[in-house]
């Protein structure tokens, strides 16, 4: 029992970080039917970043206590990750957005290794170490441990995907992200500018991509240049499995697979008699992925999409 | 020959001349290149290869226009199941094989070499019956997540039966032999010494071209036209009676025999594989070859394949020592300058050259020099 509830947070934390994730996935496809390929290279970029501020301010003032430093971490990563994103948009995805849909994809895939080698040229190809920012001392949840960081990490998600609930359904700028979503011509003509509305999409996705990749360098304190693929691709699989292009199917979609894959990793050595261990843990996600597409492509809180090649 | 060049179509004493001096440019290559040491003819077989495996590629995404990031996984496959056909490992871990062959499974690579195209063939159905349904871009990141799939079960599967030993990879891998002839020893034809490497040059290029020759009549088939059909509208494909399901499916297996088959080779000329070989950025090279050099074109194809596996050779070559020269150290390494450019050229291609630097003339009919539609009929390249 021990054991379940100790995965079940475990899953909890990871599932918020790619729900954070996913939900950058998730709005620039609701608006564009586009996979931003390079969103966790945006990341990566933007915890590295973070990570640099870090170790400068922790040089300048040694005193400074460990939650401002990951302020002032998040205060640069963030907007990093949103002129990166908009860069991006601008150069690679905007004078495609006619083209056919292979072509976009494979500007993002190229996008995204020349971020990558940006990246390892700037910080190096080694792992590098994200110091421990919050307070490292265990606290007991009903027979299970957790750190001040997952709990930060699942507060803060919360906090963020409520306050993204509010934006897109209670704001204008919502309403116009949602118009721009069901057809940007039409939106166009309600005197919704899309240009502009995809542009703040592409900016909210990147300044919740540069949270959780801050987020995830403090829980597993590494950070180093491809840190932004496997967490893009299970998010953008907990995207598919939540309804890609649904808001709050990225927020439920995240939170389930971090919990499949968690309590995954924690049972299948039991269940297989140890035939397969935990090393096997980023294979539930694409069996995941897969067995959604199969059996409902349109995710669990999907409509139902066109099926066209 | 008229395939790459549609000018010589209407000539076939040009034709001819054409296809004779490429062959004799390709059977020379080696002792030229060879000069200046082995490495450049080895660079040269990898081109060959490369040759096949974006030729493979570009059938899944060229002509059927399904994006396939995972295609390195089929490569994956033939590589092991000729690595563990033709190599002491499986004997030396199971017992039972130890005792039905005592010296250890040597394989012969007509046996293998079907062996691993089935094999990927067979995945290449497993991975595409399910994602048959799926929009381009939920197959690219399925295929993707296929390709990982792959590379982690090699990877980890060393415990508890030792199969794939895991990330060591597998050593003592067999060499070719055809024949009789070892491809593995340095061999005397007509009094001529010819190395190991240059062996499996002239095998590579070879293969490769009967691998362009197969992708041709493949091009002009009944089955390209229906693969160009399904990418250019696959609901109008269907109304003019193209089983959809099986087109794809065909593109898919056949795809991955290609693949199947590089892979096999690859391990042979190797002599070791490990999963290292075969990670997702291997895939995106070859999709770089397919897209850099003409999506669907088949002489785009080969361009890009030549082009950008010779590319890190000479980036090599280039790089380094004028960095030296101008900074006194290496700032940036040439397999680090050479992702960079890759990536810049994906984007950069995209955006200004679409179709590649050799594109395909519209739909694969070119005009004759009469005004009428061409029936194509590519001779033998």
């Amino acid at each position: 029992m021990d054991t379940f509830i100790q995965q079940l947070l475990n899953g909890l934390v990871l599932g918020s970080l790619y729900s954070l994730i996913a939900l950058g996935y998730t709005m620039v496809y609701g608006i564009l039917n586009l996979i931003n390929f390079a969103h966790g290279d945006v990341l990566m970029i933007g915890t590295l970043t973070a990570l640099s501020t870090i170790l400068l301010l922790q040089s300048m003032f040694p005193e400074a206590p460990g939650w401002l430093l990951l302020l002032a971490g998040l205060a640069t990563a963030i907007p990093t990750c949103i002129i990166v994103s908009l860069v991006i948009e601008r150069v690679a995805y905007r004078p495609l957005r006619n083209a056919p849909r292979l072509a976009p994809l494979i500007t993002a895939i190229g996008v995204s290794i020349v971020l990558q080698t940006v990246a390892m040229l700037i910080w190096g190809r080694n792992y590098l170490v994200f110091p421990q920012l919050l307070p490292a001392a265990p606290l007991e949840v009903g027979g299970a441990i957790v750190t001040v960081t997952k709990v930060v990490v699942v507060a803060l998600s919360a906090i963020i995907m409520i306050g993204l609930m509010l934006l897109v359904n209670r704001t204008k700028l919502g309403r116009a992200m949602r118009a721009t979503a069901e057809n940007p011509r039409v939106a166009g003509l309600m005197g919704v500018n899309p240009d502009s509305v995809i542009m703040i999409t592409f900016a909210i996705g990147a300044a919740l991509a540069a949270v959780a990749g801050v987020m995830i360098a403090t829980t597993y304190s590494v950070a180093h240049f491809y840190m932004g693929f496997i967490p893009g691709l299970k998010a953008f699989t907990a995207a598919v499995l939540g309804g890609i292009g649904n808001v709050p199917g990225a927020m439920v979609g995240g939170i389930l697979l971090g919990v499949i894959e968690a309590l995954g990793a924690g049972y299948i050595g039991e269940f297989t008699g140890g035939v397969f261990g935990s090393n096997y843990q980023d294979v539930f996600a694409f069996i995941v992925l897969c067995a959604v597409l199969i059996f409902r492509p349109s995710g669990l809180l999907g409509e139902r999409v066109a099926e066209r090649a | 020959m008229s395939a790459f060049f549609p000018q010589l179509r209407n000539n076939k004493k040009a034709a001819w001349l054409a296809t004779f001096a490429v062959a004799a440019v390709l059977v020379a290559l080696p002792f030229v290149v060879g000069l200046t040491g082995n490495a450049g003819v080895r660079a040269l077989a990898f081109a060959a290869l490369y040759v096949m495996l974006a030729l493979g590629l570009n059938i899944v995404v060229g002509f059927a226009g399904l994006l396939d990031l995972g295609y390195v996984a089929f490569y994956a496959v033939g590589a092991y199941m000729y690595a563990l056909l033709a190599s002491p490992h499986l004997a030396s871990n199971f017992p039972i094989i130890a005792q039905t062959f005592p010296n250890g499974l040597h394989a012969s690579v007509w046996l293998v070499v079907p062996l691993g195209a089935t094999l990927a063939a067979f995945f290449g159905v497993i991975l595409g019956a399910p994602v048959l349904k799926l929009r381009g871009d939920y197959l690219a990141i399925v295929t993707l997540g296929f390709g990982e799939i792959i590379r982690i079960f090699i990877n980890n599967l060393n415990a508890p039966i030792n199969f794939t030993n895991g990330p060591q990879g597998i050593t003592l891998i067999d060499p070719v032999k055809i024949a009789g002839i070892d491809f593995g020893r340095p061999q005397h034809f007509f009094g001529l010494p010819v190395p190991s490497v240059y062996m499996y040059y002239f095998l590579f290029v070879l293969l490769a071209v009967i691998a362009i020759v197969v992708c041709l009549r493949l091009q002009d088939s009944r089955l390209g036209r229906a693969w160009m059909a399904i990418r250019e509208d696959d609901i109008a494909a269907k109304a003019m009676g193209i089983n959809i399901r099986n087109v794809k499916l065909l593109a898919f297996s056949l795809g991955a025999t290609f693949g199947g088959v590089s892979g096999a080779m690859f391990a042979a000329f190797q002599g070791f594989v490990s999963p290292e070989s075969f990670s997702l950025v291997e895939s995106i090279i070859i999709l770089a070859m397919v897209v850099l050099g003409g999506i669907g074109h088949i002489p785009g194809v080969v361009l890009g394949a030549v082009l950008l596996s010779l590319f890190p050779e000479i980036l090599r070559h280039t790089v380094v020592p004028v960095q030296n020269q101008l900074f006194g150290h290496v700032i940036v390494d040439a397999e680090v300058l050479r992702m960079l450019l890759y990536g810049l050229a994906m984007v950069v291609i995209m955006l200004y050259r679409p179709k590649g630097l050799w594109p395909a003339p519209e739909h694969g009919i070119a005009p004759h020099s009469d005004g009428k539609a061409d029936v194509v009929k590519p001779q033998v390249a």
